[in-house]
This record gives C-alpha cells, sequence and structure tokens, in this order.
C-alpha cells in the first residue's frame, strides 16, 4: 500500500510551538506517526528529548494521549497497556517512542521481553544515536568514530545492530525507516499498525545540535545516509528481509556516494581519519552482506 | 466532589513553549511565482507551521508566530520559492 | 467455605474473587506460588483475565500500571529483591495516582542470600505514597486484598496499596481460609474507579514536567493528604465487610486485651500472633500488658495510637528489620508520631527476627517482662535493644 504525499492528513498531532530544537528529527518523526496512526495511537514516552519536547505542564505539545514513563520501562508499560486495550474492546495502536538509550541501553530488557511475549505493540526506536537529552552523551547506537562529550577521541565499538537483534527475536515485523524518507516511514507505521503482535521501527533521525550541523540540513544528511549505504532501508516479515524501494539502488556498492559526503557535514566526526573511514566503510559492506543474504 | 485535586495531567496546546518564533535569527520567505506545489516544505517542516491553501494564490502560508527559521523548507524545496532572510 | 489455604492460596483467591483482570508478575522465592495459582485458574477458565509472564519485576510493576493506567483492575506480586528492583515504579505509580494492589511476600534482604523473613524489603517502600500493611494470618490477607481493591479505588483516596504477609510463615504455611462466595465480592466492590483513563477517546498527557513547582509540590500535598483521607475509608471498609462476613480487623490497628492495660506491646505481620500469645502469659504473670497490632503503617494510625498509650508507662515496639544507624522504622514513625500528639511514655524498640531469625512467644514474653522489670527498677533503657534468642539480649 504505498502512500501518496498529497493523500496524507493534515490534522496536527503534535502542535507546533513546542519545545524542540529548530530542525528536531523527532518532532518531525512525531508529525508522521500522527499521519500514520492519528487518533487510533496511544503513545508511551520514556526518558529522552520528546520528554521535553512536550513543553511543561498543564500544556502539552502532544496532541494525543500520551504517558511519560521511567526511562527504561515502556515496553513493558506499552505490553499492559495493549493487553488492557484488548479486554476492554478498544481499538488503540499502542506505540513506544523510545531513543536509543531507552531502546538498546537501559530499555534493552523490558524491550527483549516484550519482543520475546510477541505483546501488541509498536516500538519506534528514533535513533539519533546518542543520550541527546542529558547531553550528548554516547550510547550503544552511536557509530563507529563518532564525538560525543564520553567519546572525545571518537567512538570505538561499532553501532549496536538493534534491528538484526529484532528480527533474531523473530517478531511478525522489523523495520527501518528515515525522517528523509516519511512516506516510506508512514506506509511501514501503517503495515505495522495492521499486525497483531510486536512491530520493531527503527528510525534514523539526524540531531543538528548532537551531530553538529546547521539545522537546516537535517533531511540533507539523513538522504545522505541512505545514500552512502549508511543507514539501510528495509522491512522484515517473519525474519525475510525486503529492502526498502529507496535504499534498493545503493546495494551495488558502486553506486553508494562516498561516505565522506555524510561524514564531512558532520561536527562529530571532524578530523576522522582515513583508516577509520575503512573501517566504516568496511562496516557499511558487512551490514549489506548480511542483510542481502537474508533477503533471499 | 473531587477529592484529588492534584493530577500530573496536561492538555494539548499550541505554543506550549510559548511563540517559539522568537527563537529564530533568520525567517523563510515564500515566493509563490517559483512554487510548484509539491508540499515538500509542508511534509519536512519540523514544527508543522506551514500550511496548504490549496485555493489560495498562496499555495503555502507560514506561521511566523512558531516559526524556529531552521532552514528545512529553505533546503528541501525544489525550485528556490522559499529563500531564508535575516530577521530583523 | 472454609478451605485449607496457604498465604500465597488466599492471595490468589481474593485475586480472584475481586475479578482482577490482568496480572503481570515475576517469580521470586517465596511469592512464587502465588502466581502460579493465578496462572492455573487463568489456563484453567475459572478466572477472567490476562497473564503477563514478564521478564522483570521492575517490568512486573510497569506492566500492571500500564494495564491499570489504561482502565482495568490489575495485580502483581513480589518481594525481597524483586520489590527492590521495582522501586522506581512504586513511586512513579503512587504519583500517578492509579490504584492497584499488590501483595508482597516479606523477605529479608541480602547479602548475603536468605529467602526468610523479616519486613526490611516493605519497609523500605514507606515513603512512595503507597498504602501498606501487613497481615497476621492468612484469613487476614485474603479479605484485606479484597478490601484494597475498595479502598484504593475510592476517590477520597486514589493510591495504589500493599498487602504484605510474611515469607514462609504465612505464605506458605495452611490454615483454614474461609473463602467468600463470588456474589458476597461482588456486593462489596463497586466497578472500578480512577481519577483518569489513557484511552484514544481523550489526547491527555501524564508526567509530562511541569510549568509549576508550586503545583509540582502540592501534588505531594494531595498524595499525603489523600493518605490520611485513606484512614477513614480504610475503617469504613473493614466495617462494611465484617456486615457481609462477621469479620472485622479492627481498621488501621487492633487492640488485645488494651482497656486496663499499662504496658504495651507493639508489632506488624505474622508475630503479632506469637505476641497476642505473650500478652496472654505475661498476664497470668501478673504484667498489665495489653497488645497493639499495627496493620497499617500507611498511613500511619498515629491518632488511634495516641488514644491507647495516653496513660501507659511503658511501650515496647518490636521491628522486624532495622533503618541502620537510627532504629526501627516501626518504632521511628510512633515514638515521632507521639511526642508530636504530646504524649510520654517510655517507649522501647526491641530490634528481632531480623533475616529470619524465628521468635516464640515465650522469647517475647521474656524480652517484655525483662524490658518491664528493668523500667520499673528505674533503669535507664536508652539504646536500641537487639534480641538474639534465648537470654541474649543486646542493650
Amino acid at each position: 500500500m504505498v502512500v501518496s504525499l498529497k493523500s496524507l492528513p493534515k490534522e496536527k498531532y503534535i502542535l507546533p510551538g513546542n519545545a524542540a530544537c529548530p530542525g528536531c528529527p523527532e518532532a518531525l518523526g512525531l508529525r508522521y506517526v500522527g499521519m500514520a496512526l492519528g487518533r487510533r495511537a496511544i503513545l508511551v514516552i520514556p526518558a529522552g528529548c520528546t520528554s521535553v519536547i512536550q513543553g511543561l505542564a498543564p500544556g502539552s505539545a502532544l496532541n494525543l494521549p500520551v504517558l511519560n514513563v521511567p526511562f527504561a520501562s515502556a515496553d513493558a508499560v506499552a505490553s499492559g497497556i495493549a493487553v488492557a486495550k484488548e479486554i476492554i474492546g478498544e481499538d488503540a495502536v499502542v506505540v513506544v517512542w523510545a531513543g536509543d538509550g531507552a531502546t538498546a541501553d537501559i530499555g534493552f530488557g523490558p524491550l527483549s521481553g516484550a519482543a520475546e511475549r510477541n505483546d501488541n505493540i509498536i516500538h519506534i526506536c528514533v535513533d539519533n544515536e546518542a543520550y541527546m537529552n542529558t547531553g550528548i552523551q554516547r550510547s550503544s547506537l552511536t557509530p563507529y568514530g563518532a564525538w560525543t562529550t564520553t567519546t572525545w577521541a571518537g567512538k570505538k565499538e561499532g553501532k549496536k545492530e538493534l534491528p538484526l537483534i529484532m528480527i533474531a527475536h523473530k517478531v511478525p515485523y522489523v523495520a527501518t525507516a528515515s525522517v528523509a524518507f516519511p512516506t516510506d516511514f508512514i506506509q511501514k507505521l501503517r503495515r505495522a499498525a495492521s499486525i497483531k503482535g510486536f512491530k520493531y521501527i527503527h528510525l534514523h533521525a539526524p540531531c543538528p545540535v548532537g551531530w553538529r550541523f546547521d539545522p537546516s540540513k537535517t533531511i540533507e544528511v539523513a538522504r545522505l545516509a541512505v545514500e552512502t549505504g549508511m543507514w539501510i532501508l528495509f522491512e522484515a516479515e517473519r525474519g525475510k528481509v525486503k529492502i526498502s524501494p529507496f535504499s534498493k539502488p545503493y546495494a551495488d556498492k558502486k553506486r553508494r556516494k562516498p561516505i565522506i559526503e555524510y561524514l564531512k557535514l558532520q561536527g562529530r566526526f571532524k578530523g576522522i581519519s582515513d583508516e577509520d573511514i575503512k573501517v566504516i566503510e568496511k562496516m557499511v559492506d558487512e551490514a549489506w552482506e548480511i542483510l542481502l543474504k537474508l533477503a533471499t | 466532589m473531587t477529592y484529588v485535586k492534584y493530577l500530573p495531567l496536561a492538555k494539548p496546546k499550541v505554543g506550549v513553549s510559548g511563540k517559539t518564533g522568537t527563537w529564530r535569527t533568520e525567517r523563510p520567505v515564500y515566493d509563490p511565482s517559483k512554487c510548484v506545489k509539491c508540499d515538500l516544505c509542508w511534509l519536512y517542516c519540523p514544527e508543522g507551521v506551514i500550511e496548504i491553501r490549496a485555493s489560495s494564490e498562496r499555495y503555502i502560508s507560514i506561521d511566523y508566530d512558531y516559526c524556529k527559521g531552521c532552514g528545512v523548507c529553505v533546503s528541501v524545496c525544489p525550485t528556490k520559492a522559499l529563500r531564508m532572510e535575516p530577521e530583523r | 467455605m472454609i478451605k485449607a489455604l496457604t498465604g500465597n492460596y488466599a492471595v490468589a483467591w481474593a485475586v480472584r474473587l475481586s475479578r482482577v483482570k490482568v496480572v503481570a508478575a515475576y517469580p521470586i522465592t517465596p511469592q512464587t506460588t502465588m502466581v502460579e495459582k493465578l496462572a492455573e485458574f487463568i489456563d484453567k477458565g475459572e478466572m477472567d483475565a490476562k497473564m503477563i509472564r514478564v521478564d522483570s519485576e521492575f517490568s512486573a510493576l510497569a506492566a500492571t500500571w500500564g494495564a491499570a493506567a489504561s482502565g482495568v483492575r490489575s495485580f502483581t506480586a513480589t518481594s525481597s529483591h524483586g520489590l527492590l528492583y521495582m522501586h522506581e515504579m512504586l513511586w512513579w505509580v503512587a504519583g500517578s495516582r492509579i490504584p492497584l494492589v499488590m501483595a508482597v511476600a516479606t523477605r529479608t534482604i541480602g547479602p548475603p542470600w536468605n529467602i526468610w523473613t523479616d519486613h526490611s524489603d516493605i519497609m523500605d517502600q514507606r515513603d512512595t505514597g503507597w498504602i501498606i500493611m501487613m497481615a497476621e494470618h492468612n484469613q487476614e490477607v485474603l479479605d484485606t486484598i479484597i478490601q484494597l481493591y475498595r479502598v484504593t479505588e475510592d476517590p477520597r483516596v486514589f493510591l495504589p496499596g500493599i498487602v504484605g504477609l510474611d515469607a514462609f510463615i504465612l505464605t506458605h504455611t495452611t490454615e483454614p481460609v474461609d473463602v467468600p462466595e463470588q456474589y458476597v465480592v461482588d456486593s462489596y466492590l463497586p466497578e472500578r474507579r480512577q481519577p483518569y483513563v489513557m484511552s484514544i477517546k481523550e489526547p491527555i498527557t501524564m508526567g509530562n514536567i511541569p510549568s509549576s513547582l508550586k503545583d509540582n509540590m502540592k501534588m505531594r500535598w494531595d498524595i499525603h493528604t489523600s493518605m490520611l483521607r485513606a484512614k477513614e475509608v480504610i475503617e469504613e471498609a473493614d466495617r462494611e465487610w465484617s456486615k457481609l462476613t462477621g469479620r472485622s480487623y479492627g481498621g488501621l490497628i487492633e487492640c488485645y486485651r488494651c482497656e486496663d492495660a499499662k504496658a504495651y506491646i507493639v508489632g506488624m505481620g505474622a508475630w503479632v500472633g506469637d505476641m497476642r500469645e505473650a500478652v496472654d502469659m505475661l498476664r497470668d504473670e501478673g504484667y498489665d500488658f495489653g497488645l497493639i497490632k499495627i496493620r497499617f503503617i500507611r498511613p500511619f494510625p498515629d491518632d488511634r495510637i495516641a488514644k491507647i498509650l495516653g496513660n501507659s508507662k511503658l511501650c515496647l515496639v518490636f521491628d522486624r528489620s532495622v533503618s541502620a544507624g537510627s532504629a526501627g522504622p516501626l518504632y521511628l514513625d510512633l515514638a515521632a508520631n507521639m511526642y508530636r500528639l504530646g504524649i510520654r511514655t517510655h517507649i522501647i524498640n526491641v530490634l528481632a527476627g531480623l533475616t529470619g531469625l524465628d521468635v516464640r512467644s515465650d522469647e517475647i514474653a521474656y524480652v517484655s517482662r525483662k524490658l518491664y522489670e528493668m523500667i520499673e527498677r528505674g533503669e535507664e533503657v536508652k539504646g536500641i535493644v537487639w534480641y538474639f534468642g534465648g537470654d541474649e539480649l543486646w542493650l
């Protein structure tokens, strides 16, 4: 079910005048969640940028039911909501909107638990590749070589492969998405909402403040991530990988833009050595290899 | 009678952080003559301050009360119908 | 109908009768058989509920609260380290004002590993805003869980609640328990109420940063005052239950042989049963002892206790846990509140039975007698008294 841009709903589920930084990909991502799911969504939001983006009570920038929850608890809380809604018979789509910390680190246990139980929720990891809300500290989803306030010489470890880990949990639906490709993201959200069971969507969300680029470039950076092959858009239903149309060209290494095009736009990679760039290139090649194997 | 008086609840509010338009140091300016009505500026505005006026001569409107001046709309516009100008 | 039930099975029956719809729990000795029995009830179709077999205690309370916030009567249970693991969630649940009930098999905390009873785990939750009570026997366990659903869901309260039962002494000991008929519980428990429901019908946000710190502080005040209002609601719930079943527990506290007592033993939990026997022994010997059984430590029954201790000469508060470096928690709460209410009597803290060390009724009598004699002789007992059994009394 291809989503056409012109058909997207205009209702606002995240309201203007919120506390997000200019150019924020989380705020943008939430607009797309609203377009995809509308009034059916109940959001479960653990500690992270979006906790602050909502602004101060008694007001809220989110025009949806939102439960703010302790950092690690989102997936467990969502599981409880989903079960209760089933009992009541309310047609709600329970969505966890969690950053990389709440997904891959502190919330990893409950995430895995909910996935293993196949609880009827959608977990969206809005990945800005560091603990941004607390001041740009490194997370397990920070990429290799990136500067953060706790990796001044660049991160030494690679990025934890959350999508692959979720595929290994054998959940009904795993997908990656990017704020630069909203129709793809929205189509994946709607697909997820139509499936009963645990769904995981990993949304690439370049952060101007944490990655050190001009706020006007959020979409350009996100697009380049895909065009260099560094961010791979795909879906996996029951483990069967399907590379998404926007990423398909880049399965062919020769068609990928040079990685330096992506890195040079971001201050967090400033001064990165040629060796490190080669390491990154190798990681990209490996990532494609694995996915293409899972796609056959 | 309501006994419990203070609950940690909030309701949806436009401008929950005030007139965030005051944050910007530059603003996007729209030239309808160059606009091809692709909807991309509306699609990519992180704040949702761009609205589509399909029946109007000015196809889009920008709510400058809340526009933070990030410049994403200018960056994605394929025809340079939007450009950034310094805020005076 | 009378059934031979362990404390854990009494919990399971109470939860079933309360028409709980969602149970999310993680096993920990000695709570395990509560949840196993509930799983059996559900899987056999005897209880219309769903169980979420969560991955940890933290997830257990998180999931239970998610379901409760979404409009459904829910339950969880834990013990000791599990309770500590979910501590962050306890604060969040109370602050969100969503009612739910949890059973805690009170068990000591390591290291070293130890599965036996004391009250460290439950006392550690005193500040969270949860209603906290401990049962003396399995009948009380069953009755109070049902009562707590009524109390927590009362609009005057809207706070979560804990029923504590001593590890193994109650959880795994079989006693005759009168299990009420479903229609009795149905007439006692109204439809669930809560201050708000997370639903697609209404876009409310719960828990975002407040613009007014004053309002935030008033939320804490609100929890406190709701807890104070709960005192009356608890006593009402006890009276109403008594009308239906003939069983009353006195509300926040129960007084045994208090009418002409001058010295008091104060305690919480299963060993109150042994304290009753000790009081009888002491009375037979001529000591004018009475027993104050504390059922609820939160809300703290300050005025109810003050009424009794008004013209007493000695009060021995037995604690089964200690706030190391200060004193036992029950003693601290009682002494502070009695002083505040102008009650002046000898209050002595006896720390006994920690880490599961068994304390017999004759040992309780021994300690009480000894301290009574010391006070009569005018000896000062300034410190906290540690009792290790037999005649091993460390002053």
